[in-house]
């Protein structure tokens, strides 16, 4: 019946992919963010320094060292497990803060509200970036609020910009990994990415999951004043898989991590394998990535174990080599695979 | 997790590859169909613990690399139209057409929207009464039940803004288009354990005797993998060639009979192209007649659209096992997710995405 199908003659055909417009994969924090910062931003807006890509930027101010980020909030819902936009928008600038060593001072806040928005959640929301800022021990010196006609926007976008303080002899940046480092990770991966999106897809889950929105700045006090860090990343969008090839990217080093450390929940895994997700690639909004000198790693790690956002906190892996980025992991089984970025928005699998 | 980690258990893989190791003799070729077991195989760096002997082939078991090119322009052409909420599996929405996805569709104004389940497309369809909704019914015997019942719910409920868009393909006659080819390497297979699950293995004892290959179902864990290769060469060493499963805990010979049925009912057998391979007789299903005023070909005026495919990417001879991803010369340099050339690099189950995924580690051990 087939013995007339020659497969050789049968050919894919070779789609033009347009290169015109953003997607949303474009926001995803994977290899498109990158591609569009790296294409667009990077050549007109700043210089294409390994450096650009920290968390937050340098600043010296009289002969001080200051750390300068800023970061816009978008979420559905804006209410989710654990959290909601408010905690998420101070968190992320504190944090983006504290993984360059800095001791965060002051955000900004603004707001782009759309019309509609009834006074009740705005109040909500900024209870809870006072709470957050509060636990922080930050304060928030200045504010502006737009209002945008009816689907201008969806509800509520904050962009929080944040200030702090980087004490002598602290050099943390992504570009800082050394041979020989140990890397450990605060605590579970996934959780807030499959909180937020249990909420919003509505999936039925019956999980008590929370998103692990919180800052993190107590926590690094006290790895950095017990040893010696050369990285810090919070594994946010793109999750730790993204953050952990921008290193080896950063660093030019080759990473190791093994698949039976990685701390995951229960309930996020069996919601990773029912959505064909892998948690390395989930968000995370309190967790972070250190990578330490070898002889510290046990103080540091006994450091983070005392403190409330890292008492899970495991080593991962370490750096195996330098002069070739390139993330391996060792799977739970004993085989060997690379990392690598997702290219867009992580998929649902069909069947 | 229970009834995951006792088939990841690397005491007991370790095991399974000595068993196989010890009955080995020779070279076989042996092809997983699924782009899941693909995946299982690279995500687990299963495939590289494997013997030498056993070269692994990767089958056309993946429902995003096959839907033919023009199925894409199809949706494309309905979810750009004002009037149309186009809700389809994520996946598919990263598939290039002729000239764009449907990402790109969304990203301009388009209402494209990712569901979970087909029903909740028949959810969409009654929440919007003003709009027509259509759902993109792509996939193997596995999501078949689901989107005939889509079919069936929006009959019995009387939902008229709703139709489908159906390209559904069948794993037995792929099979033997493989098999009946004259350049087919395959010696034995993994059958996907997932459809077999909805259809049962009843179709595959006369495959197997007829081309003499061992077929054995099998699952998507490392055990239930290292089992099925087991049991397939087993046979192969024995010159036996027989159908078998090792995926008991989800498969019975007769499958899943209302499954069966349901599909049966909303869909026919049809001529369907693959894409990369080419029109395979039989291959599909498509909506039986009773159900034409569900098919959204018709409701759109879309039957009619052809495209043309261009050859330079060499998915058909991947997608039937004659070449490896690595084996392109567009591999990983022209052709990646992020600009991929074929079906195969975009899909989650794609073995060119699987590769470039995982699998550079033995050539990056190379250079």
């Amino acid at each position: 019946m087939f013995d007339d199908l020659d497969f050789e003659g049968y050919t894919c055909p070779v789609p033009i992919r347009p290169d015109d417009t953003v997607v949303l994969g474009h926001g995803s924090g994977g290899s498109l963010s990158h591609d569009l910062l790296r294409r667009l931003f990077l050549p007109e807006l700043g210089k294409a320094a390994p450096r650009a890509l920290d968390d937050s930027a340098v600043v010296v101010i009289g002969g001080e060292r200051y750390a300068l980020t800023t970061d816009s909030h978008v979420v559905s819902p804006l209410f989710f497990p654990g959290g909601d936009i408010g905690r998420l928008a101070i968190c992320g600038t504190v944090n983006d803060l504290a993984m360059i060593g800095a001791k965060p001072i002051a955000l900004t806040c603004g707001f782009v509200i759309e019309e509609g928005l009834p006074f009740e959640i705005l109040q909500r929301v900024a209870a809870s970036m006072k709470e957050a800022a509060d636990e922080a021990g930050i304060y928030i010196a200045a504010g502006d609020t737009k209002v945008v006609q009816k689907g201008g926007a969806d509800k509520l976008f904050i962009n929080t910009s944040g200030i702090g303080k980087i004490a002598d002899g602290v050099d943390i940046s992504g570009a800082n990994a050394k041979e020989g480092d140990v890397i450990i990770l605060s605590g579970t991966i996934g959780d807030h990415g499959i909180a937020v999106l249990s909420a919003r897809e509505d999936l039925g889950f019956e999980t008590t999951l929370e998103s692990d929105v919180a800052p993190l700045n107590r926590l690094v006090e006290a790895m950095l004043s017990v040893g010696e860090v050369h990285v810090l990343r919070d594994p946010t969008r793109g999750g730790l898989a993204t953050t952990l090839v921008e290193i080896s990217e950063q660093s030019n080093v080759t990473i190791e991590i093994e698949e039976e450390r990685l701390p995951v929940k229960p309930a996020v895994k069996a919601a990773c394998e029912m959505l064909g997700f892998d948690p390395l690639f989930i968000a995370n909004e309190g967790k972070l990535a250190a990578f330490v000198k070898e002889s510290d790693a046990d103080k540091i790690l006994n450091a983070m174990k005392k403190t409330k956002y890292g008492k899970d906190a495991a080593v991962i892996g370490r750096v195996i080599g330098s002069g070739k980025s390139q993330v391996r992991l060792k799977t739970a089984i004993g085989g060997t695979r690379l990392v690598d970025m997702l290219p867009g928005e992580m998929l649902p699998r069909i069947c | 997790m229970k009834f995951l980690d006792e088939y990841r258990d690397p005491a007991k893989v370790k095991r399974l590859l000595r068993e196989i190791e010890s009955i080995v003799t020779r070279n076989w070729v042996i092809m997983e169909i699924c782009g899941g077991q693909t995946h299982a195989f690279l995500h687990h760096g299963l495939d590289e613990m494997l013997p030498p002997q056993i070269e692994l082939v990767h089958g056309p078991g993946c429902p995003v690399c096959v839907t033919p090119l023009e199925q894409i322009d199809k949706a494309i052409a309905i979810a750009t139209r004002p009037d149309v909420i186009f809700t389809s599996y994520g996946d598919m929405l990263r598939v290039p057409g002729s000239s764009k996805d449907l990402f790109s569709v969304r990203a301009k104004g388009g209402d494209v929207r990712v569901v979970y389940s087909p029903l909740e497309a028949v959810q969409i369809a009654e929440a919007n009464p003003d709009k027509e909704v259509v759902f993109f019914a792509i996939g193997f015997e596995t999501t078949a039940p689901a989107n005939a019942m889509a079919v069936l719910q929006a009959m019995n409920k009387g939902v008229k803004n709703f139709s489908v868009l159906v390209s559904h393909v069948r794993v037995p006659p792929a099979m033997e288009a493989i098999l009946g080819s004259k350049t087919n390497r395959v010696q034995g297979f993994l059958a996907a354990g997932h459809v077999c699950a909805v259809m049962g293995f009843h179709e595959y004892p006369p495959i197997a005797q007829k081309y003499r290959v061992p077929i054995v179902v099998t699952g998507f864990e490392p055990i239930d993998l290292l089992n099925g290769l087991f049991a397939a060469v087993k046979q192969l060493e024995a010159g036996e060639a027989f159908a078998e499963n090792q995926y008991q805990r989800a498969v019975r010979f007769g499958g899943n009979e209302s499954a069966q049925n349901t599909i049966r009912s909303v869909f026919q057998s049809v001529d369907r192209k693959w894409r990369g391979i080419g029109l395979i007789p039989q291959s599909g299903w498509g909506l039986r007649p009773d159900y034409a005023e569900f098919d959204a070909e018709k409701r759109f005026d879309v039957e009619n659209l052809l495209a043309q495919e261009s050859p330079l990417c060499i998915a058909g001879e991947i997608l039937q096992g004659m070449k490896k991803p690595t084996g392109c010369a567009a591999f990983g340099r022209e052709c990646t997710p992020l600009n991929p050339l074929g079906a195969p690099m975009v899909s989650a189950e794609g073995a060119c995405a699987a590769y470039y995924k995982y699998h550079r580690i033995s050539e990056s051990n190379v250079s």
